[in-house]
């Protein structure tokens, strides 16, 4: 199918889209074909769909037909505003779109064009994916759906049939897919990696990555990169032992893993006191990003295990809270950086890593859930600069290469002790953006500060094993979150929109001088990406747990963000 | 609940058969149900808690308490501004072992009690867990049921008499509305913090609405506000958002606003409630409050 470029008319796309869809209907495939059957007929569905799926493509603002998604695409994803091919929209992680249409002048007239609902529980993380008119997306309990990203009506659904014991720390949640060729790939919380084909939405290949009976989970949209889908597993409640892996697209077989925990004789073991490397945690379960001009990808880990008590692990505890520089072809470990060593207060460092150049400089900037931002030289490790953007009591000095190191006082202890930030940080997984205009870093900040007390319970295979409670401070109140702009040049903060409360929703910006977030009231706003002010609002009816995402389908913008159980999409009148 | 979450699935799957649309997972989820349905409903119907008297449980059980519940209940389980005291032997929601299994289990629908299972907080808990802390909670009971010191009569007298509780306070349908409802606080509070929030209402405001997917609950909050034409008010806070407010007034009215139209919008994180000190209610009279508070409470 790759090369298949096939230019039809503008109305065909979506004959193409329902030609599929029919043809698929009549396939006989209620589970009672032979297996072999089966496969022969997904072939000629294939086959068929391949000549039609042709026509489906070319729309946004760039009108150029393509069949597939190649890596070459997801290289250039720049080219393709009107697509957003990856998590974050693109390698670099910046989560900026050049599509301008929608802008400050025009925001204020915005409206709801669809919504879509998944009619599932918890909380809905997902950042959709979309190919030439085609949003790709998961909700929650790892359901996975395929709609007509102008209508927001369905064109196949797809549902993990889920075992009843899998061990979600924190919500059946899944933050979205990845996309290759005729696949689009997601982890599951029963620890799979699955391609679904992008067609029906069937299962192409499915394979386990870990025991989920052990406390393995995966949440993150998956990345790709070249011919590989590399993931990473969350689970740092559950002692697990942290890895990235990668695997082949086309038939699902791991090309390497890289374990977060080194093992003996590797470097790094050194860091953690007796056996405890073997339940170190250190999960990655945020998606990572690349840049190609290094071949180098950038992922980052969560908290050591148990996370509150820093007892019997002895040591910096590499690779927990850490940046790490990867080869994407090998796994190999190209360097790293610790954000918080020996890390007793929940600090993942599982924020998107955003890479940014100034001038000739090759930035990583991370806005850490310790409460630091920090900039980072994307080429060797090296630490720029630390710097405060939020309360943070935890630490008080940095060591000689000025990196923030624990305040002894601010262990936590079997009563309590009160910690700024919180467990939940001063941010947390929702993504950043980084503004090409105005060359400004955005995110959401929470400011809530726990009392952090220990649980010394020893370790159970699969039971929960955080080492700790907390809970609000209510000495600090009132807790509240702001959405900050962020000047990297100089780390300070140049203007914040206050949230009434913490807000769990990422950041979203655009060419048309926009911020787009969300907060926990249920508003979705934009706001002028210069000085912060609420252009537009409109209430979702439950808090925003998303980052959002913006696309385009002949020449009109959308932006797309998901609450409570649904996705919405908004756009011009 | 695991049961009919597949149900509810496979009555998808079979609409979707209907529909001529193949779905390969009805089959499973029946499959599912036919081969775990039964045992889970067998866990489920299990009255007594395998692990009852066992201090080892127990011990496992306050580490998962401190993980999971610790954040409402305080560490001690003796509750927070958040969660009731689960240290009575009288608990609202029922005292067997079945029904303290079932609520922890699948949370109490229309309180802030949430799923245990799933993700719904903490880390999620298995059955196994959920026994275990149950025998925690059985290990740090009240031995006696808690008998209120007071006199609970004399304490109605005061809440509806002299302290003027009852004009803000509802307790069984009668009272005001600016205050939280009092029927059931007496039997879900520590004494502590009942001593608390009448004698500093303000260290910890209480908590109003509470939205299925919001983190915090609104508080009670005091607010005045300018409205265009000028009228000034003032009041509590029953609700608010970045760019509306619904607050009562003093007199108990509704109102409805856009912040950005009010002249005026100002909350303070102070109770409206007076705190009550020593020289306006002894501690004699305010054991008394309590007692009927927890009298009402235990109802």
């Amino acid at each position: 199918m790759k090369g298949e470029r096939a230019v039809f008319q503008e109305k065909s796309r979506l004959l193409a889209a329902l030609g599929v869809t029919m043809f698929v209907k009549t396939i006989p495939k209620s589970g009672f074909l032979a297996r072999k059957e089966r496969g022969l007929g997904m072939t000629i569905a294939g086959g068929v769909a391949t000549v039609l799926l042709g026509g489906m493509v070319g729309s946004g603002l760039v009108p150029v037909a393509r069949a597939q998604v190649t890596a070459q695409r997801l290289l250039d994803s720049a080219k393709e505003p009107q697509n957003w091919l990856m998590y974050s929209g693109d390698y670099a992680g910046r989560r900026y779109s050049t599509l301008d249409q929608i802008r400050t002048s025009n925001v204020s007239s915005l409206v709801p064009k669809w919504a879509y609902q998944t009619m599932a529980g918890g909380k809905f993380e997902a950042t959709p994916l979309v190919v030439d008119g085609v949003l790709y997306a998961t909700g929650a309990d790892d359901r996975a759906f395929a709609l007509d990203a102008r209508s927001g009506r369905p064109i196949w659904q797809y549902q993990r049939a889920l075992p009843p014991d899998i061990r979600p720390c924190c919500g059946r949640v899944n933050r979205g897919t990845a996309i290759l060729g005729d696949k689009v790939f997601l982890g599951t919380l029963d620890a799979h990696v699955i391609a679904l084909d992008t067609r029906t939405g069937n299962v192409v290949w499915d394979v386990g990555t870990s025991d989920y009976n052990k406390g393995y989970s995966i949440t993150l949209a998956p990345l790709v990169i070249k011919n590989l889908v590399l993931i990473g597993v969350s689970g740092g409640e559950y002692g697990i032992r942290g890895f990235i892996d990668a695997y082949d697209a086309a038939t699902g077989a791991r090309k390497w893993r890289f374990y977060t925990v080194p093992g003996p004789g590797e470097p790094g073991h050194e860091t953690w006191e007796g056996d405890s490397w073997k339940i170190g945690g250190a999960p990655a379960w945020i998606t990572g990003t690349y840049d190609a001009a290094t071949n180098t990808t950038f992922w980052t880990t969560g908290n050591p295990s148990p996370s509150n008590r820093g007892e019997g692990r002895g040591g910096d505890n590499l690779y927990s809270n850490s940046l790490l520089a990867l080869d994407p072809d090998t796994g190999k470990l190209k360097w790293h950086f610790q954000f918080t060593k020996h890390d007793e207060h929940d600090y993942d460092a599982t924020q998107v890593p955003v890479l940014v150049d100034e001038g000739d400089r090759r930035l990583i900037l991370q806005a850490n859930r310790n409460g630091f931002f920090y900039v980072i030289d994307r080429a060797s490790g090296k630490l720029v600069s630390a710097t405060p953007y939020g309360r943070v009591t935890w630490s008080n000095a940095k060591d000689a290469s000025g990196v923030p190191i624990e305040r002894k006082e601010a262990s936590p202890t079997l009563t309590g002790v009160p910690v700024c930030p919180g467990a939940l940080g001063a941010t947390n997984w929702f993504s950043p953006t980084y503004d090409l205009q105005t060359k400004l870093f955005y995110i959401t900040a929470r400011e809530q500060c726990d009392i952090f007390s220990t649980a010394p319970q020893p370790y159970d295979p699969g039971h929960a094993f955080y080492g700790s409670a907390y809970f609000p401070n209510d000495d600090s109140q009132p807790f509240w979150g702001a959405v900050r702009a962020i000047d990297p040049a100089t780390s300070q903060i140049k203007w914040e929109l206050k949230h009434l409360s913490p807000s769990w929703s990422g950041v979203l910006s655009t060419a048309g001088g926009l911020i787009f977030t969300g907060d926990a009231e249920g508003n979705f706003m934009a706001l002028d990406a210069g000085r912060g002010k609420i252009l537009w609002h409109f209430q979702c009816g439950a808090s925003v747990y998303a980052s959002p995402m913006t696309y385009a389908i002949d020449g009109k913008q959308y932006v797309a963000i998901a609450a409570g159980a649904t996705l919405f999409a908004f756009g011009l009148p | 609940m695991l049961a009919l979450k597949f149900a509810e699935k496979t009555a998808f799957c079979l609409l979707r058969t209907f529909t001529n649309v193949p779905c390969r997972h009805a089959r499973l989820a029946i499959l599912v149900l036919i081969a775990i349905g039964l045992p889970v409903h067998g866990v489920f119907a299990q009255e007594k808690n395998p692990y009852a008297g066992d201090e080892k449980i127990a011990k496992l059980g306050e580490y998962q308490f401190r993980l999971n519940c610790a954040f409402c209940h305080g560490l001690g389980a003796r509750g927070g501004g958040r969660g009731p005291d689960l240290t009575r032997a009288q608990k609202r929601h029922g005292n067997s072992d079945a029904e303290m299994f079932h609520n922890i289990h699948d949370g109490i629908p229309g309180t802030a009690m949430p799923a245990a299972t799933n993700g719904g907080i903490g880390v999620g808990m298995s059955d196994e867990e959920i026994w275990q802390v149950v025998t925690y909670l059985r290990s740090v009971q009240v031995k006696a049921p808690e008998q209120p010191a007071g006199n609970g009569e004399h304490g109605k007298e005061l809440f509806n008499g002299a302290l003027g509780c009852s004009t803000c306070h509802m307790i069984q349908g009668k009272g005001g509305r600016l205050g939280p409802d009092l029927t059931t606080v007496g039997g879900s509070r520590s004494t502590e913090y009942l001593v608390e929030s009448v004698r500093n209402p303000s260290r910890r405001l209480a908590q109003g609405i509470f939205e299925a997917m919001k983190e915090f609950p609104q508080e009670y909050e005091a607010v005045s506000v300018v409205t265009a034409d000028g009228t000034k008010l003032s009041g509590v806070v029953l609700n608010q958002d970045q760019f509306t407010l619904q607050m009562l007034d003093t007199r108990e009215q509704l109102h409805l606003f856009e912040k950005d139209k009010l002249r005026l919008f100002e909350t303070r994180r102070e109770s409206a409630m007076p705190a009550y000190e020593q020289k306006t209610l002894s501690d004699k009279d305010l054991q008394d409050v309590i007692a009927y508070l927890q009298t009402v409470g235990a109802q």
